[in-house]
């Protein structure tokens, strides 16, 4: 029934800034810190989805390279504004040891992503995504959401909602300098309101 | 705080629902007809209809917003508006109370980040005079 009390409030951002920022639990407000220094960087979660090609892809293949790890969606608008800037990292970063990989959330897999994939000519690997990934990775809800983890394998930040290119591009080209220690990149704070779709 | 108020009516008589939804301030959801075809609209299903037949849905005016990164204004709804659904009292229809069963389903966004699709479950209480 559609009662009074009934009320979708979509927290997703909250949880998720709680569990990889361990900040601002119990109010509308994540703050998500660009490059966290290294001691503090927890490692990211591995899994294993498959690929547009139907092979298995581990987070652990990647190990000793930057990875971008885009939590996305093809129904979703702002998720749509970064993927260019995506595979223009993609196409200038690939040699330096840097990688994208997207996880999509969209709930259709392939029949939706894959014609995705070829409209936008991705260079980068796809995977579906489902709800234990995104448990894994603190109840990603809101997306976008990605995730920079650097060479030993952990989180070095995490962006929810639509990000600026730049900043992207700072804690990337951050990442790949030798030994860096982050923490170069200011605090980003991403306001997230919650929504109720409720009746009057 | 109101459920969906309840319709009343004779045998064969038209009558109205109000399907009232709030959508915080600062989000929207996409309309009925989204402006773009990758986006997921605004739908209202009935599953059971019980005594009522038809259900043909009328959907407020949508904005159109301008949002970063998109081509077109968006198709959206915001704030608080009704959903309408014109019903018949079905000719055979049992004297007494009864209530139509629907799902809402929607996709919530704002200028920074959307939320997975949505179905939520309605009904339309109603009594058969």
């Amino acid at each position: 029934m559609f009662r009074p009390s009934v009320s979708i409030v979509l927290f997703g951002a909250l949880a998720l800034g709680s569990f990889f920022v361990g900040c601002s639990s119990g109010t509308r407000t994540v703050k998500a810190a660009s490059l966290r220094p290294v001691s503090e960087r927890k490692p990211a979660p591995d899994f294993a989805l498959k690929d547009a090609d139907g092979r298995t892809v581990h987070l652990s293949d990647y190990k000793g390279k930057v990875v971008l790890l885009d939590f996305w969606a093809t129904w979703c608008g702002p998720c749509r504004m970064e993927i260019p800037w995506f595979i223009e990292m993609q196409r200038d970063n690939k040699d330096r040891g840097f990688e994208v990989l997207g996880v999509s959330m969209d709930d259709n897999g392939w029949e939706d992503v894959k014609p995705f994939l070829s409209e936008m000519k991705i260079n980068y690997r796809v995977v579906i995504g489902n709800d234990a990934t995104a448990q894994l990775y603190g109840d990603v809800e809101s997306l976008p959401t990605t995730f920079l983890i650097d060479r030993d394998g952990k989180i070095a930040v995490v962006h929810v909602g639509l990000t600026s290119k730049r900043d992207f591009q700072d804690g990337v080209e951050q990442l790949l300098q030798p030994g860096q220690s982050g923490s170069k990149v200011a605090l980003n704070r991403v306001l997230v309101p919650a929504l109720s779709l409720r009746p009057r | 705080m109101g459920a969906i108020q309840k319709v009343e009516g004779k045998r064969n008589a038209a009558v109205q629902a109000k399907i009232p939804v709030v959508v915080d301030a600062g989000f929207h959801v996409n309309s009925n007809t989204p402006s773009e075809d990758y986006l997921i609209p605004l739908k209202v299903k009935w599953t059971a209809a019980g005594a009522l037949d038809g259900g043909e849905l009328m959907f407020p005016k949508p904005s159109f917003e301008k949002v970063e990164g998109t081509e077109k204004p968006l198709s959206v709804f915001t704030g608080s508006f009704d959903i309408v659904a014109n019903f018949k009292v079905a000719a055979n229809a049992p004297a007494g109370p009864g209530s139509a069963a629907g799902k809402l389903s929607y996709q919530a966004c704002n200028a920074k980040m959307c939320f997975p699709p949505k179905t939520v479950d309605i009904a339309v209480p109603y009594q058969v005079d």
